[in-house]
């Protein structure tokens, strides 16, 4: 990196474009649309930074990632340890750099963009976590898993090895910085589960991470395409966890297999926390939703990402290759289910969705890409019903033309229906995409655990304790569909109130 | 990984495997089911728990030969061998009652799921009345098994060639003419015979519940492959199931939505076919 110098500093300096794959071209694979900043990319763009001396862009992470401090260390081309430095409050930077809405949060509080554009945060935390993924073999993730373990500033205290973890060396055994022998059981593998996992172990738990799926990852699977976040990035995230002594145990449907309470009594767990996501799929209560042809966002996803259908029959999972698809919504969720409609062999895809573009709840980014890649937007419009054949199969989606009245009570502007605009869009597959609910699992499974009106867990939300002393709960399940980002800042601190209450419960 | 501790064929193309799950042993009860993926490209595929036995730590799972799935588990997975991922118990147990007169129905590899929902009735102390039916005597799988945790057992095939000739809803309804005094009707198997069964015990106006065997994807509910309209509304079988109120099941329904994936099934074993003979890595 020598040979590189950096660039003048300078705010004026545009922001770093993006590289990306040719959108005609990446419409039809399944490879990463973004392909990440060069390191000359990363030095210039750090450049930009005024290295406040009142940084206000940590303030807007809800991981507080040190942003002024890794930025500066991609400055003096230290990635390295930088990248150390992300991972002291996210495990997951790889994943943020890729997912978060870094627009609405520390970049909107970036000192740059009151006069400029704001500094690009999140591509320089994915440059700096891809490089040094790319530069470590399986060995050095766990190898850099025992310095982060060993590193920890918390003052440490000998202890017997955890009960439970025989199994696998544990990185900074016979070192640990919570209470000696206790355990944590997390339930759901995704970023909230994933977070507060790893903040645990950080601290010296025995945890164990318990998810019902076959693979670790919740949403970050299941839910979000390759095209968007490959699942290689996520499974090196989850080996760094496991390198920090966290156990996982998939195919372990917790409501089923074991109760919570059973967790605490007869698994002699000493905590739990439950992030297991929203789960069930909304659907419109209209006429024809049981047509084959129609798919839920999550099962439609799932088939794609999860069991790799795109690769069908190489791998077993069918999915329906639609000629002509029309996604129902106008979240990130229903972005993604066109962008893989659109890569699975659409002739079209449409996107219906019964407000305007202004108030699209997707991701500018993510609205951009999907009408780059061709995506046909049929904004104020709402589906009444979907046809089909003598067979079942979907022909048609019926819909009603909308306009737009006074805001309500979300301040967007409510839509109202156009008396006799219906019309039918010619499609032989619908994917809805309009939200999930609580999956009531968990919350029927376990006595004395209070749930909102809504069926969400009931949880404080600073620490996310809920009605049972021992039990705390974050992410989707306590707050409904929100972003990777939220979940992952309910798991931190849902860790350090698990970490006060094992220490006080000790006393 | 789940090992197969022992792997039995019951009858033509019908297999029953012992797998060592011993959580999934003790936590499961009578109407749940589970998934399972035979290998890192598999498909999850549900199915009924045929018995288990929370001491030996093991789960018996019963399956016909029906798909590429099926085909490969039976051809290339024997005893000493392993699943990849088996997760469960999944769905609704069965409501058992106590002192009831109750009937169970099993047709063809439905048999199998109906054996723990009729052990579970008889230990409640309920008198338990078996029917069983299969098309042909080489088909009759668990007869002597099920026999035993029922007061009274009819076998029934549709060619004569064991026990009596006829459909099961023929004594059924003997049954229900015979006696008032039946509380509860379970059947289960292939969608046509537990929609007659609706039918012939709707006059009688028996409670009947039917278990469905919708295709599904991850069973907890997050996907709502197994969506089916029950009295009007729409039901997701792995979460709300997946036993079901009989009279209420729109069965055309089900037939249909089991036929959506008719083509790919169709591919999907004719890979499986062009490939070498066995495809497992064994």
């Amino acid at each position: 990196m020598s040979e590189v110098k950096n660039p003048p500093p300078s705010p004026k300096t545009p922001r770093t474009a993006m590289p990306e794959q040719d959108p005609k071209r990446r419409a039809r694979n399944f490879e990463e649309v973004a392909l990440g900043y060069s390191e000359k990319d990363a030095l210039t763009e750090a450049a930009r930074c005024l290295s406040c001396r009142k940084p206000t862009c940590k303030a807007g992470c809800p991981v507080e990632v040190p942003i002024p401090e890794f930025v500066a260390l991609v400055k003096e081309g230290k990635f390295a340890e930088a990248a150390q430095k992300i991972k002291e409050n996210n495990a997951l930077p790889a994943v943020c750099g890729r997912v978060c809405p870094q627009e609405k949060q520390c970049e909107n509080g970036c000192v740059l963009g009151k006069r400029f554009e704001p500094l690009a945060i999140g591509r320089l935390e994915r440059f700096v976590a891809d490089r040094e993924r790319e530069q470590k073999s399986a060995e050095g993730i766990s190898a850099e898993a025992q310095k982060a373990l060993g590193s920890d500033e918390i003052a440490a205290s000998a202890t017997k090895q955890p009960p439970r973890n025989d199994r696998m060396t544990r990185p900074g055994a016979g070192v640990t910085r919570g209470v000696p022998g206790k355990r944590v059981a997390v339930v759901g593998s995704g970023p909230g589960g994933l977070t507060c996992a790893s903040d645990l172990a950080r601290l010296g738990y025995s945890v164990t991470l318990f998810e019902a799926l076959h693979e670790p990852g919740g949403v970050l699977v299941y839910g979000i395409p390759e095209f968007r976040l490959p699942k290689d990035i996520v499974k090196s995230e989850v080996d760094y966890i496991k390198g920090l002594g966290v156990e996982v145990r998939t195919d372990a449907v917790i409501g089923h297999l074991f109760g919570i309470n059973e967790l605490l009594t007869d698994h002699g767990y000493d905590a739990v926390f439950i992030a297991s996501g929203a789960g069930f799929p909304m659907f419109m209560n209209i006429p024809g939703e049981n047509l084959n042809g129609v798919y839920s966002a999550n099962e439609f996803l799932t088939r794609a990402n999860l069991m790799k259908a795109y690769l069908f029959p190489e791998y077993d999972t069918p999915i329906a290759r639609g000629k002509n698809v029309a996604v129902v919504g106008g979240g990130n969720v229903a972005m993604d289910s066109a962008r893989v409609a659109m890569r699975l062999g659409a002739e079209h895809v449409y996107l219906v969705y019964r407000r305007s573009l202004e108030e699209l709840p997707a991701r500018a980014e993510e609205v951009h890409h999907a009408d780059e890649e061709g995506i046909e937007f049929k904004l104020l419009n709402n589906p009444t019903g979907i046809l089909g054949d003598d067979s079942g199969r979907v022909t048609g989606l019926r819909c009603i033309a909308m306009e737009l009245g006074e805001p309500d009570a979300s301040g967007r502007r409510r839509p109202f229906e156009v008396a006799g605009s219906e019309f039918v869009l010619d499609v032989d597959t619908v994917i809805m995409a309009i939200g999930t609910r609580a999956n009531p699992l968990i919350g029927n499974a376990t006595p004395g655990l209070n749930l909102t009106d809504r069926g969400y867990i009931a949880a404080d939300e600073i620490t996310g304790q809920t009605s049972l002393p021992a039990v705390f709960a974050g992410g989707d399940i306590v707050t409904g569909s929100a972003t990777v980002i939220a979940a992952m800042g309910a798991g931190k601190r849902a860790a350090k109130a698990i970490h006060a209450y094992l220490q006080n419960s000790n006393a | 990984m789940f090992s197969i501790l022992k792997k039995e064929q019951l009858a033509d193309g019908i297999y029953q495997y012992t797998v060592e799950a011993p959580d999934i042993a003790r936590a499961a009860r009578a109407g749940q089911f589970v998934i399972l993926r035979l290998d890192e490209h598999g498909e999850r595929i549900p199915l009924t728990i045929a018995d288990f036995d929370a001491a030996a730590g093991t789960v018996d799972i019963v399956f016909q030969v029906v798909g590429k799935t099926t085909e490969e588990l039976a051809a290339c997975y024997d005893t000493g061998g392993a699943l990849l991922d088996l997760a469960g118990p999944l769905g609704r147990p069965s409501d058992i009652p106590t002192g009831e007169n109750v009937i169970v129905i099993g047709g063809g590899v439905g048999i199998a799921p109906v054996y723990p929902i009729a052990r579970a009735l008889h230990e409640a102390g309920n008198h338990v009345i078996g029917i069983i039916g299969c098309r042909t005597k080489d088909l009759v799988i668990m007869e002597d098994k099920l026999a035993a945790v029922c007061d009274e057992f009819i076998t029934t095939t549709d060619d004569g060639t064991w026990g009596r000739c006829a459909l099961v809803t023929e004594p059924l309804r003997e049954v229900l003419e015979k006696r008032n005094d039946i509380d509860l009707v379970v059947a289960i198997g292939p969608g046509p015979m537990m929609k007659f069964c609706a039918e012939t015990t709707r006059p009688f106006e028996v409670k009947t519940v039917v278990s469905l065997n919708c295709i599904m994807v991850d069973g907890t509910g997050m996907c709502g492959a197994c969506r089916i309209e029950v009295g009007g509304e729409t039901k997701f079988a792995c979460a709300d199931g997946p036993e079901f109120d009989g009279h209420a099941v729109n069965f055309d329904q089900l037939a249909m939505r089991l036929r959506g994936y008719v083509e790919q099934e169709r591919l999907a074993l004719d890979h499986y076919h062009g490939g070498e003979a066995c495809q497992c890595q064994k």
